[in-house]
């Protein structure tokens, strides 16, 4: 999740943008920056980023959090790229690439004449060494990890061509390739131990290089000279424009908006609705694009006895009003959940004619299933209250708002909500241990396959859905390479979810950057990160 | 003397043993650990292997009995190795050593300002004439220890770096980029010391030895600076000595406020992430520091007043 900037009313504002910032963990889509124009890109000068948390980690395949991967993003090269247009996975590292039918074997062709910054070249043994290297990162490492999970070898077929075989079908692999995560690193820079990968920084092939990290400070990068192998989808041949990166960790968002207004900084991570205002008028645009994967929403627990009766959740899916919630509490230009899935995600289906607010159908269908209107506006079944529980962590500030207009929301049409908020340590384990009623989350992810890792009852299954065709349309878009019959099995795992409300979407996350006028073409990528190859001053 | 000195330095090491237990105890309390911190960081629910996650926990040590940790860390502690840190596996010492002197260049600064300031504050207030001045000066100090130090930064960094540009607004850069932030911290402190010093200056103006002087002649600034001040510095000095946590506490706040690095960032991450070895680590160098200054405020006493005899059976008593 991303965290956006707390409220600056107590003075406990600081330890809670403290406690967001260094949870966040994202990913996000696109959008043009900058008023672009008249002048013509040019080279040289240097780019100051101000971001709101350090993750104590310089290494891409161990970071999650936005405010680190729009750094450690510039170091490396990933074998494809995604078009965050369409979605459609493109060469970079792999000029070309082979599936076998059922997406269990993946066969990479690398582009020759690729060096790492430290005068190694890129072969498909370093490639495997990588590959073989993600399972071993540890806790940090798991977004990594989980792309490869199920990986029953990678082999070197010859000096460039290199082969991953998994156990079960894994469609997603080929986008998973266009990540960070899996962004490719020398094979001096894989012999380290993740902890020395982390605090030392890598070697990579990117068209930035690593000059300095300073915990909780900065981190400077420099343009690497002779880059010649940027991601077919970039404006720019060869070396990139910018001659420095610096990124300085800012932490209270007031000062990230003031610092940017007033030139200190060219641009600015998580900006929120309050520091909105501040910024408009100067020499500034705001740059937004929604996260894909699932959206904000209402994780019900489908084994609760109260929430196994379809006709309760689907009531709740039509008591919310999204317009509102993201209307009011969420950074301008943000989307209410028109499925489950974001609008940035590939393959994602317009569902929001399902997902309009209609407290009439969502109290017929109370009464229906029995919670009769009682005194005090609580439905009643058989003298029980009918009252939810919703678990929420303080990882981004506007949870608590959100959920406030949600409780009212539900008490329209008599269901009783009470919150609580559990520290962000306790996600994990509360998800685990099928402690809640509802849980309040997002996943960011630029694949629809986060669907099957969300809802699947053959794997994890937090959410405790009873098995069902839901299961077989998931298990079979991991299954298939045919993008057509993906999108429509994906299109009906959406349809699926969203009818029988095993989960109840709310509100899109949408990044918002400051950026100043003066840069242009900070580009968003498919995961609503950035890309800074093409961006120039001027 | 010598004696007292040992029984302090005994009962220093008694305190931070009191704050490594109690530190680790109420860590141990807090539910989850710090491996499902750092994997639940993601908050990605799809991603955590909970084999995995157990496989860690063991690496750790975490999944040993509370006691028997206890015991591993409080022996490894006593040797002055705290273990590695687990969100970013280096030595605790090393984080804690890289990060201090950007705290001890803080603290210190806002140490000096809150003495000048808040010292100067109440000299002039309690030896102006001038009826309102000195209501005016002496309305100030509960004003500075009331309002947030965090809102006073803000205030501070619009008007001095936003709007006159005068200082940066962040980083750890100079001496310029120590102004604002030592500004900040001073506040809350200077303003406990006005308070104290004012009131104790304002007590010792009554006392008899002050009319003695006035009747020998000694004129009104000698009398206050000489004679009251002297023995007013007293209680001050107390306080500064309690000052000093505070200033390691308020630099938790100043240093995210305006993003330096140093112990307070690296407290405040560590707690969120229940970094158990760190937040060890800074619990008892935190009361090392608190201890250590406190003991030298005892041993000062006597210098500054010749009245004060430290004997071994008493802590210090008036001979």
């Amino acid at each position: 999740m991303t965290a956006l900037p707390v409220s600056r009313s107590s003075r406990w504002a600081p330890l809670a943008a403290l406690l967001t910032t260094s949870v966040l963990l994202t990913a996000c889509g696109s959008g043009d920056t900058g008023s672009g124009g008249g002048s013509r890109p040019k080279s040289g000068g240097t780019l100051t980023f101000a971001v709101g948390s350090d993750s104590g980690c310089v290494d891409p395949q161990q970071v999650g959090s936005n405010d680190t991967i729009y750094s450690v993003r510039q170091l490396v090269d990933s074998l494809t790229d995604q078009d965050p247009r369409t979605g459609k996975i493109v060469p970079w590292l792999a000029k070309s690439w082979d599936i076998n039918s059922d997406a269990t074997r993946f066969t990479f062709h690398l582009r020759s004449g690729v060096t790492f910054s430290d005068g190694s070249k890129l072969t498909a043994q370093v490639v495997k060494d990588n590959f073989d290297a993600v399972p071993k990162l540890g806790a940090l490492g798991t977004l990594a990890e989980g792309y490869l999970s199920g990986v029953k070898s990678t082999v070197a077929v010859d000096p460039l061509t290199v082969k991953v075989t998994f156990a079960q079908p894994n469609a997603q692999f080929l986008q998973a390739t266009s990540t960070h995560s899996l962004g490719i690193e020398s094979a001096a820079s894989v012999r380290k131990t993740p902890q020395q990968k982390c605090s030392d920084g890598i070697v990579g092939s990117g068209p930035f290089t690593l000059k300095g990290y300073v915990q909780n400070q900065s981190v400077t990068l420099a343009r690497r000279t002779g880059y010649a192998w940027g991601s077919s989808l970039w404006a720019k041949k060869g070396e990139a424009y910018l001659d420095k990166l610096v990124f300085k960790v800012v932490p209270e968002a007031g000062v990230r908006a003031g610092s940017l207004q007033s030139g200190q900084v060219d641009a600015i991570s998580s900006v929120g609705k309050a520091n909105e205002a501040a910024l408009k008028g100067g020499q500034v645009t705001l740059a937004r694009r929604a996260n894909p994967g699932v959206v904000f929403g209402l994780g019900l627990n489908n084994a609760r006895p109260v929430l196994k009766d379809a006709r309760v959740r689907q009531a709740i899916e039509a008591a919310v009003d999204r317009e509102q919630i993201a209307g009011t509490v969420f950074p301008t230009g943000t989307r209410p959940a028109g499925s489950v899935l974001a609008h940035t995600t590939p393959d994602y289906t317009d569902l929001s004619a399902d997902l309009a607010t209609d407290t009439a159908k969502a109290k017929s269908l109370l009464e229906q299933a029995g919670w009769k209107a009682a005194g005090d506006g609580v439905r009643t079944k058989g003298g029980k209250k009918l009252s939810l529980t919703v678990t929420w962590f303080p990882n981004a500030a506007t949870n608590q708002p959100a959920l406030e207009l949600v409780q009212q929301q539900l008490k329209a049409v008599g269901i009783d909500v009470v919150l609580r908020q559990l520290p962000v340590t306790q996600f994990a384990t509360t998800l685990q241990a099928g402690d809640f009623d509802v849980v309040w989350g997002n996943v960011t992810r630029s694949d629809p396959d986060i669907l099957r890792s969300s809802f699947s009852t053959r794997l994890a299954n937090f959410y405790h859905l009873p098995a069902s065709s839901l299961d077989t349309a998931l298990s079979q878009q991991a299954a298939t390479t045919d993008t057509a019959k993906r999108a429509k099995l994906v299109a009906e795992a959406q349809r699926l979810i969203v009818r029988n409300a095993y989960y109840v979407p709310v509100v899109e996350l949408q990044t918002q950057l400051g950026v100043s006028t003066k840069v242009h073409d900070l580009d968003f990528d498919s995961g609503s990160r950035v890309q800074l190859h093409d961006t120039w001053i001027g | 003397m010598r004696r007292y000195v040992i029984k302090r330095l005994a009962q220093a090491v008694g305190v931070l043993w009191a704050a490594y237990t109690v530190s680790f105890l109420v860590l141990d309390f807090l539910p989850g650990d710090p491996v499902t911190a750092m994997a639940g960081a993601g908050m990605d629910s799809g991603q955590v292997d909970p084999a995995q996650l157990a496989a860690l926990r063991h690496e750790y040590g975490f999944d040993k009995p509370v006691l028997v940790q206890y015991a591993e860390y409080l022996g490894r502690a006593v040797r002055g190795d705290f273990g590695d840190a687990v969100s970013n596996g280096r030595p605790v010492t090393s984080v804690i050593g890289d990060a201090l002197p950007g705290t001890l260049q803080l603290t210190g600064a806002a140490l000096l300002l809150a003495v000048v300031l808040g010292g100067g504050l109440a000299v002039v207030a309690t030896y102006t004439s001038r009826r309102w001045l000195r209501q005016l000066l002496l309305s100030l100090p509960p004003l500075g220890v009331s309002v947030p130090t965090f809102w006073v930064g803000l205030l501070l960094v619009e008007a001095f770096s936003f709007r006159l540009h005068w200082f940066p607004a962040f980083g750890n850069d100079g001496l310029r980029g120590l102004v604002l932030p030592a500004l900040t911290l001073a506040v809350p402190t200077g303003a406990q010391v006005a308070q104290v010093l004012a009131k104790s200056l304002l007590t010792a103006l009554d006392q008899a030895y002050v009319e003695t002087a006035r009747a020998k002649g000694a004129g009104r600034r000698r009398v206050h600076l000489r004679h009251a001040l002297r023995n007013a510095s007293l209680p001050a000095l107390t306080v500064v000595g309690l000052l000093v946590g505070q200033l390691i506490a308020g630099s938790v706040v100043v240093e995210t406020v305006f993003s330096r690095d140093g112990l307070g960032r690296v407290t405040a991450a560590a707690v969120t992430a229940q970094d158990i070895p760190l937040v060890q680590g800074v619990v008892v160098f935190g009361a090392l520091i608190f201890v250590a200054t406190n003991l030298v405020v005892d041993l000062v006493y006597p210098l500054l007043d010749p009245r004060i005899v430290v004997t071994p059976d008493r802590r210090a008593s008036f001979a």
